[in-house]
């Protein structure tokens, strides 16, 4: 996102390989999960992650709504990813983009690849997204936001769906892109792995990398995925070893 | 949370405890849910304020930009509030445009801010005519677990004043200046059950309610917005009274919105 007035390209990769924030080349930024912070949802997860901060609810198997979308032999996944207006640094208009409707797509295809939706026919499983502070990486945050708030909804899935951003910046391939990384990086790679099987469901790549950066960037992604799966299982520990109820968000 | 078979009945039930000066969640008639407010919570915006009011959940974000002043007011900025019943907060709002309590919920939120002249437009106002800056006070409910109204209006009114005049990000001035909050206006919302009169009421006491209304008031013993809402109705003394107990309400719920910059 641009921001007002002219900006400098600030200094990315030191000589010793520090990046901006003090990371190394494949280190994430601090990840904090809640399993069922909302009341209302039949499973949520708040998602802190870097300076992002993404809550995520699940509705269903339900209804389907609207009623012709409804399938006979399987359960349909529907997602909606949202910004709030004053997740970024110029205001965004309320709604839906034609960026946050793809993105929502592109998760929905991700999670109706790991439930087993012919369990529930005729029905809808709804998921939720909101971005309450973005700072580049929102779709997978929302994404593992997500995934937690399914298995806190207890919607059976093959596994849980951690996903991560693999970017190159300063001609460096690097993982879990922060935003200034992401606005004046040369590549952008979000991806979504299923844990047991090591495959890819989502997928989507910006920018330029030749074929050993894209190999290496892969393999940074799995990586990445497998240090946010064990924060997922432990924010679903967490819920379902304490004898309180309502954790807070 | 209630399905629809079992409202009569929750209603039948909510309704006799109502008779005995009962809740369900083992409140008094007159007693508010436990408040919490997280100033500052999205660092992206202007000012904001996160409000939990039992299990409602509400995040209000300030944004500010210049534009220009209305041709009618050239030395006034704008104001802007606008409520998002967001269907990840409840399983009866659904994605698409705004239903009638959406745009209800956003327009009685509105009037409180804008007829206790909560901020002065006019310290808004850059170059009068051309240059003014435009406020936006956006509401995202979470978690709809009743009574929007006064956790909306709390978070609102916790985020600006807690809000700052970007003056740098927009080159005005060198410095930024924090906003400067007049008045402070409280809703408090109170349902009919029975002969029962029900402050701050939860999704299934609003579902079972015999008419709602709302009363805004400020820290000057104003009252300055009042709003009527679903099947029911008052008498005058219902009225008066409620008044009464939303100027007790709004005195303790004002001092946490101000509370201390973060």
């Amino acid at each position: 996102m641009g921001s007002v007035g002219a900006k400098e390209v600030p200094v990315l990769m030191t000589p010793d390989g520090r990046r901006i924030d003090g990371r190394r080349w494949d280190e994430l930024r601090p990840i904090h999960i809640v399993a069922g912070p909302l009341r209302q949802a039949d499973g949520s997860a708040f998602v802190e992650w870097g300076a992002n901060k993404v809550m995520a609810a699940v509705y269903g198997p339900r209804e389907v709504h609207p009623r012709h979308l409804q399938e006979n032999h399987r359960a349909i996944v529907q997602c909606r990813y949202n910004m709030a207006a004053f997740s970024v640094d110029e205001r965004k208009r309320p709604g839906l983009d034609r960026r946050s409707q793809e993105i929502s797509k592109v998760i929905a295809e991700a999670f109706d690849s790991v439930v087993f939706a012919e369990e529930f026919p005729r029905t809808s499983i709804d998921v939720y997204i909101e971005v309450l502070q973005a700072n580049a990486g929102t779709r997978c945050a929302g994404l593992v936001a997500a995934s937690v708030a399914l298995a806190d909804a207890g919607i059976p899935m093959v596994d849980l769906l951690p996903a991560v951003a693999v970017g190159k910046v300063a001609g460096e391939v690097v993982l879990d892109l922060k935003k200034e990384e992401d606005n004046f990086g040369e590549a952008d790679l979000p991806m979504a792995m299923v844990p047991q099987s090591g495959r890819l469901v989502l997928l989507q790549m910006e920018g330029h990398m030749t074929r050993e950066e894209l190999s290496k960037a892969l393999d940074l992604g799995v990586k990445g995925c497998r240090e946010v799966h064990e924060k997922m299982k432990e924010a679903l520990r967490a819920r379902y070893t304490t004898t309180d109820a309502g954790a807070d968000a | 949370m209630s399905g629809e078979v079992s409202a009569e009945i929750l209603t039948t039930h909510l309704l006799d405890l109502a008779s005995k000066g009962k809740r369900l969640d083992g409140r008094g008639i007159d007693e508010y849910r436990p408040i919490r407010i997280e100033p500052g919570f999205a660092a992206n915006a202007d000012g904001s304020a996160f409000v939990h009011l039992g299990d409602t959940k509400v995040l209000c974000g300030v944004k500010l930009e210049l534009g220009k002043p209305f041709p009618d007011t050239p030395n006034a900025g704008v104001l802007t509030t606008n409520a998002e019943l967001i269907p990840l907060s409840s399983p009866a709002f659904e994605p698409g445009p705004p239903t009638t309590t959406a745009i209800e919920t956003s327009r009685v939120v509105d009037r409180a801010i804008r007829a206790a002249e909560t901020i002065d437009l006019t310290q808004l106002c850059v170059t009068p005519g051309e240059k003014s800056w435009v406020c936006y006070v956006d509401v995202h409910v979470l978690d709809h677990s009743g009574n929007l109204i006064d956790a909306a209006l709390l978070a609102a009114v916790a985020a600006l004043a807690h809000a700052t005049l970007p003056r740098k990000r927009f080159g005005v001035a060198e410095t930024d200046l924090p906003l400067d909050v007049v008045h402070f206006p409280i809703e408090c919302t109170f349902v009919r059950l029975g002969d029962a009169l029900l402050v701050d009421p939860t999704f299934d006491e609003e579902k079972a309610a015999q008419g709602r209304i709302t009363v805004a008031t400020d820290e000057t013993g104003r009252i300055v917005a009042m709003q009527k809402g679903l099947v029911g109705a008052f008498s005058p003394e219902d009225i008066k009274e409620v008044v009464e107990r939303a100027f007790k309400h709004g005195d303790r719920m004002r001092a946490l919105a101000r509370g201390e910059r973060p």
